[in-house]
């Protein structure tokens, strides 16, 4: 198993209700969840806004500290594994940010971003493997040397990709990447990231809120709902025949009539 | 588009020009003062005594902005006092935005206890009125350059303390702060290479403002006489004597007082315009 995540339960202090005096109470924001990624397999994670997707994800990067729970990445625990054992490892798994204009450093330039990762982790010839990434998510390697700030939307987003290819991990997030793009990017960003899935020999973790574009990229999908996960399943299974009715909720706010229709534009 | 962006990102950038054409022009008359201050700043002419500034009639050839009321070379004497002015702004100026902005950015990217113990020293420290405080300092430690420049630290880092914390504090909420601790960044490794350069634009804005006021803080302390102890011109101490002589040689007071308005609106521009032209972030 690439991850395997048990009874993950996390709560943070909810700052708006807390008292003059003393903490503030805690919110369960999950609320005991257990899912496993297998080794190349592409999940699925769907839900509402609010449902806990990000906290989930960045629970899994070690981002926020599980209240009780395990999370096992490749047969190890690294639940509460301390920062500095950690980072030798860290390499082996990435993440993809919703929104690149928060996740790239506006401050420094495409080459740097994508190259700073590598450099921590010692590996060599970072120039030629910042072109290297560049040609993999389609961008000219002369974009090495511009802000992101100068890029489109989805131009940034593949920059977010590539940095997070560069490192050669086994494992990516992605947390609901091409939200903020047009639907015509939308396309070729998920087109991109099934064709680097593939020729990259990853696995990925893919959430999204709409079903619509985890349906073709995903072998599996997990369905999460205030924190809890309503229904699993095989991607075909759950789009023929969803159990939840939450899931069946979701299903039907799909807008297009054609799901499959922006993948061929 | 994207060009057009660009261009207009660029603007003829007439204020750094400007403000830093002012600042280098004072700059190099302070560090050459000795070679082309025209007259010795201290020696006395009672029978030169009031000359007016060159345009007028009764002006002497050679006392460009005329002398005072002991017949000391108005120019040569701002020529000098700019000496003590930049000096004090430049070494002050540094000091204070290197103490303030280490702690403001620890306190803001740190938080927890680095953060509350900092952020109370600035809160109490805000509760003494400046000037009052800057009289007090000099009172105990006396007077001369050293004591000037270490009551404006001591006075002023939390100015910069204040700002660069909220920067950083905003900083490190964005997604390339946590981008980075996936990648395996330190801690502190990320303060120095994601964070500093973010808050690098303020820093600056906030140093060459804080140059700007080092020289008013001089230039009061001098106006006070609580300055340096020697006789040497200082722009406050012009102002100070010129004061008292403004309807016979108005001269005395207004140009020192026209130099240092200048000084210091350059200082707070050439923030701006730095940023204006270096930033690569168009806010
Ligand atoms: N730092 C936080 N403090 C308190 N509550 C939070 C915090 N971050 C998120 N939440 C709450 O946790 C819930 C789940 O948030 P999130 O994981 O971002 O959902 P999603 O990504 O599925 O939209 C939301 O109700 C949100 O308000
Ligand atoms: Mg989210």
């Amino acid at each position: 198993m690439m991850f395997s995540i048990n009874d993950l339960k996390l709560s943070l202090p909810d700052m708006t209700q807390k008292p003059l005096f003393g903490p503030a109470p805690q919110i369960d924001i999950l609320k005991g969840i257990s899912f496993d990624i297998p080794k190349g397999c592409v999940l699925g994670i769907v839900g509402g806004s609010g449902s806990g997707k990000s906290t989930l994800a960045r629970a899994m990067m070690r981002l926020l500290e599980p209240t009780s729970g395990s999370i096992l990445f490749d047969g190890m625990d690294i639940t509460h594994t301390s920062e500095e054992e950690l980072r030798g490892m860290r390499q082996r798994f990435q993440m993809i940010f919703q929104d690149p204009m928060s996740s790239l450093n506006p401050r420094r330039k495409v080459g740097g971003i994508i190259a700073g990762p590598m450099r921590l982790h010692g590996m060599d010839r970072t120039k030629e493997r910042v072109n290297e990434a560049l040609d993999l998510v389609g961008l000219p390697q002369s974009f090495s040397q511009r802000y992101p700030h100068e890029l489109s939307g989805g131009q940034r987003q593949r920059v977010g990709i590539a940095r997070a290819i560069a490192l050669r991990p086994e494992f990516i997030l992605a947390d609901e990447i091409v939200s903020g793009l047009d639907v015509s990017s939308q396309a070729q960003v998920l087109n991109l990231l099934a064709k680097l899935v593939k020729e990259l020999g990853l696995t990925l973790a893919f959430i999204s809120h709409d079903l619509s574009v985890i349906r073709r990229l995903c072998d599996r999908v997990i369905v999460l709902h205030q924190g809890l996960i309503v229904e699993e399943a095989e991607s075909q299974i759950l789009f023929e025949s969803p159990q939840a009715s939450y899931t069946k909720e979701l299903l039907a706010a799909i807008p297009l009539p054609d799901p499959d229709q922006i993948w061929d534009a | 588009m994207r060009d057009a962006q660009k261009e207009m990102r660029r603007p003829l950038g007439l204020r750094l020009w400007l403000s830093g054409g002012w600042l280098f022009a004072l700059a190099v008359g302070a560090i050459l003062a000795p070679l082309i201050a025209p007259h010795n700043p201290l020696a006395q002419d009672l029978f030169a005594a009031r000359l007016p500034p060159f345009w007028d009639a009764k002006a002497e050839p050679g006392f460009w902005l005329g002398t005072d009321s002991l017949g000391r070379d108005v120019l040569s004497r701002i020529l000098y006092g700019s000496r003590l002015a930049l000096f004090v702004a430049l070494v002050a100026g540094t000091l204070t935005c290197a103490v303030g902005a280490t702690l403001g950015m620890i306190a803001g990217y740190y938080r927890g206890w680095p953060d509350r113990i900092i952020s109370r020293f600035v809160d109490i420290w805000m509760a003494f009125p400046p000037v009052l405080f800057a009289i007090l300092l000099i009172a105990v430690l006396g007077t001369g350059i050293v004591s000037i420049i270490i009551a404006i630290v001591i006075i002023d880092w939390t100015r910069f303390a204040r700002v660069i914390r909220a920067e950083a504090l905003g900083q490190s909420a964005m997604d390339y702060v946590a981008s980075a601790k996936i990648a395996g960044r330190t801690k502190f490794s990320t303060m120095l290479t994601e964070i500093f350069p973010n808050v690098l634009p303020s820093i600056i804005a906030l140093l060459t403002l804080e140059m700007g006021i080092s020289v008013i803080i001089e230039a009061i302390l001098s106006f006070v006489n609580l300055s340096i102890s020697t006789d040497s011109p200082t722009w406050g101490g012009m102002i100070s004597e010129g004061r008292t002589s403004v309807h016979q040689a108005w001269w005395v007071l207004v140009f020192p007082l026209i130099t240092l308005f200048l000084t210091v609106l350059s200082f707070s521009q050439l923030g701006e315009g730095l940023k204006d032209r270096f930033d690569p972030v168009l806010r």
